[in-house]
């Protein structure tokens, strides 16, 4: 038997003792404190940022008590994040792209995680709520006659602004009703013949998007449609988030990134309801019929399974919050136009999904977050540092390499697309379960005798010690 | 009384006929093997009764009412479960959650109440998981509940296909080769376990079989395939005797020579 050197035991007893116990609570807090003190030292560094965010990451594998977890993830989310983005808006922007797409790539989790159905089109469901407000939400009912892009005089706006909470509402039914009307056809087929034609449908969507600015003008083409109404802020509360955010931030908080905030957490309401709602519907006799249907269509069905009505139960509940989310973009971003649903990004929240862990929602998240940082911050902050190094005349020594002499194609940003191929490829060959694979439930063995492993392990290594 | 009842059932694959207007009848608490030489059409058959397949021809009665049209999903419901020749468990689900997906058309609670987690939707889950627990001990099944399905071994597995289809409360279980690729000793365990399930639960019993111990050690009646069609039937001594399945096993050739 090989026994572990004395150097490996040690290390492993002293991440025992981190990750256990007292000590793990103080590591979180010390980590976040760090991380904040730097963002706060220096609000536009990119490396104090990423130690901030990684806070989450660590609190999430420290065997902290749930109630602590918790705590201190809604801390981050709710109290730090938005104090940190309104010291520097692009970390508002960032924190919001990524409560947007963790919603979404959560929803899609639904339909390929716990179903098995694989979505090539997911966001045209997203599509289907953005231009439900960008139509309602505008000026585009009173310009169904006119040309497209020239705004004749006497547009107005046919509904109030504050429509849009209930237009959340109304997304979140038109896309699950968008999900069954596609999905009635098309559930029938199984794998690849499914995702072919949900591929096709999203760019049908997109493509009508596009199109429908004749006859009538629905969609204003490709130009898209603004501007779109924003909810407007009660005053009384600004008044009061003003009070307590003027004296932290050291300025006056503008009107734009109240919208900001309000948006970001719009989006992470949005966030809860769909964790609450994928939890409760995987822990019953849907989300295990969704299970069987992954493993095996011809056993599920054996057991009396109903495949078609369960496959569309996660079809519409995936897309009804893709449609929630949409009517949430249109407002955020006051414009919306059919370049924003193309298929890359139907892609690219099902990569977040495979990056994260299919099936897990923890590692979805994780997935939404990593896939935006790395798109919005780490590239851009390299093609940023690359340019800066073109601009100044070092030299790389040895090799005597001016950095001027770089190529304009060697930009990082460029990449962005490889890289994630790349990232991909690595990530199936040795991680094929994602960053966090999901876990089965435990529900033979009640509480009072399940003993996890892992804790077994360390209390033995601690008594030993 | 007849609990099944097929008459002139025809499944065709192209040119193919796999099961040929085949007559079959099996009366309530029953344990009746089907046997034949592979390609016979026994699972063709065991297919079409559980609505995989939709036979061209014939009728099915299931407790008196017509199972012909039915989805899969209803047959299950109306009563009638099975298992697979080459096993078909959801790996990587737990044993536990095996059994919970076989009671899905007895649980009542639908989406309302599970996003609502009422008190009846808990109530009835926690009942559920009692269930799968006494189903679990009833299949010599204690102490694996979370394994995932894809760990256990092969006998286990077997075990736990069983315990899945009870779980919908069946009155007919339909087994596909239930003892394929089980030593002796597994193979005694498992043929006890059939006899409790008709026995103690009460559960009719349809085997397709290949092991001749099994077969005439369990069976009440036997019928016999070939080719689509049904060669014979009867009680077990009988068919033991009967030179057409004597043929259909050994081959025509051989039993032609025998002949002469």
């Amino acid at each position: 038997m090989k026994t572990p050197s004395r150097l490996t035991r040690s290390i492993r007893d002293l991440q025992v003792r981190l990750t256990h116990g007292p000590a793990a609570y103080a590591l979180a807090i010390v980590w976040m404190a760090i991380g904040l003190t730097l963002v706060y030292l220096s609000p536009r560094s990119l490396v104090a940022f990423l130690i901030f965010i990684s806070s989450a990451l660590l609190i999430y594998y420290l065997k902290l008590s749930n109630r602590a977890k918790l705590s201190l993830a809604i801390l981050i989310a709710v109290v730090l994040l938005p104090i940190i983005g309104i010291r520097n808006i692009f970390y508002l922007e960032v924190a919001f792209q990524i409560s947007v797409f963790a919603a979404l790539a959560l929803g899609l989790n639904i339909v390929v995680g716990f179903a098995g159905l694989l979505d090539l089109g997911y966001v045209a469901f997203y599509a289907v709520g953005a231009y439900l407000w960008a139509f309602f939400g505008s000026q585009q009912p009173s310009l169904l006659h006119a040309v497209p892009g020239t705004a004749p005089p006497g547009a107005y706006f046919l509904l109030p602004a504050n429509m849009f909470y209930l237009f959340v509402i109304l997304g979140l039914v038109v896309g699950a009703l968008t999900g069954i009307v596609l999905g009635l056809p098309v559930l029938r087929l199984r794998g690849d013949y499914l995702a072919i034609v949900t591929l096709g449908f999203g760019e049908v969507i997109r493509v009508l998007a596009n199109n429908l600015d004749k006859p009538l003008n629905l969609t204003n083409g490709p130009q898209g449609i603004t501007p779109i109404q924003r909810p407007t802020l009660p005053a009384p509360l600004l008044d009061a988030v003003r009070v307590v955010l003027t004296p932290i931030v050291g300025r006056r908080v503008t009107d734009s990134e109240f919208y900001n905030l309000f948006f970001y957490f719009a989006a992470l309401v949005v966030i809860v309801i769909v964790i609450t709602v994928a939890r409760r519907l995987d822990d019953s006799k849907i989300g295990r019929a969704w299970t069987a249907i992954r493993e095996d269509e011809v056993a599920a069905i054996a057991m009396g399974v109903p495949l078609v009505r369960m496959k569309l139960y996660a079809f519409a509940a995936g897309a009804s919050f893709a449609g929630a989310m949409g009517v949430l973009f249109a407002a955020s971003r006051t414009f919306v136009s059919p370049e924003s649903f193309s298929f890359m990004q139907s892609i690219g929240v099902l990569s977040m999904v495979i990056l994260g862990g299919i099936g897990s929602i923890p590692g979805v998240i994780v997935g939404a977050a990593v896939v935006i940082i790395l798109n919005l911050q780490v590239l851009q902050g390299l093609s940023l540092f690359l340019s800066e190094l073109r601009q100044s005349d070092a030299v790389i020594p040895i090799i005597n390499f001016a950095w001027k002499d770089l190529s304009n194609q060697l930009d990082p940003a460029r990449y962005q697309r490889m890289l994630f191929g790349i990232i991909l490829v690595v990530m199936m060959i040795y991680r094929p379960a994602g960053l966090i694979p999901a876990a089965r439930r435990k529900s033979e063995l009640t509480k009072e005798d399940f003993v996890e492993p892992l804790e077994a392990n360390g209390q033995v290594k601690n008594g030993s010690a | 009384m007849a609990l099944l009842e097929a008459v002139h059932v025809t499944k065709r694959f192209g040119g193919l006929t796999a099961v040929s207007r085949m007559d079959f009848v099996l009366d309530d608490g029953q344990i009746v093997s089907i046997i034949g030489p592979n390609g016979a059409g026994k699972t063709t058959f065991f297919n079409s009764l559980t609505g995989i397949y939709r036979p061209e021809e014939g009728e099915i009665h299931f407790d008196g009412k017509s199972l012909v049209g039915l989805r899969s999903d209803q047959i299950a419901a109306r009563g009638i479960a099975r298992t697979f020749q080459n096993i078909r468990l959801f790996g990587s689900m737990t044993v536990i959650e095996n059994i919970l997906v076989g009671m899905h058309t007895r649980l009542r609670q639908g989406m309302v109440h599970a996003l609502s987690r009422s008190r009846s939707f808990l109530r009835e889950e926690e009942q559920a998981k009692v269930k799968a627990r006494e189903l679990m001990g009833f299949a010599g099944l204690s102490g694996v509940g979370d394994e995932l399905a894809h760990n256990l071994p092969y006998g286990l597995q077997r075990r736990v296909e069983i315990a899945r289809a009870l779980a919908a409360q069946p009155r007919l279980l339909l087994l596909d080769e239930p003892t394929a690729g089980m030593n002796p000793n597994e193979t005694d365990e498992a043929v006890s376990l059939f006899r409790r399930v008709r026995d103690e639960l009460g559960v009719t019993l349809l085997l397709i079989e290949h092991d001749m111990r099994v077969v005439m050690g369990i069976s009440e009646r036997i019928t016999v395939m070939d080719y689509g069609e049904v060669i014979a039937e009867g009680l077990p001594a009988e068919i033991r005797g009967n030179p057409r399945v004597v043929e259909a096993y050994l081959g025509r050739g051989i039993a032609d020579q025998v002949a002469a």
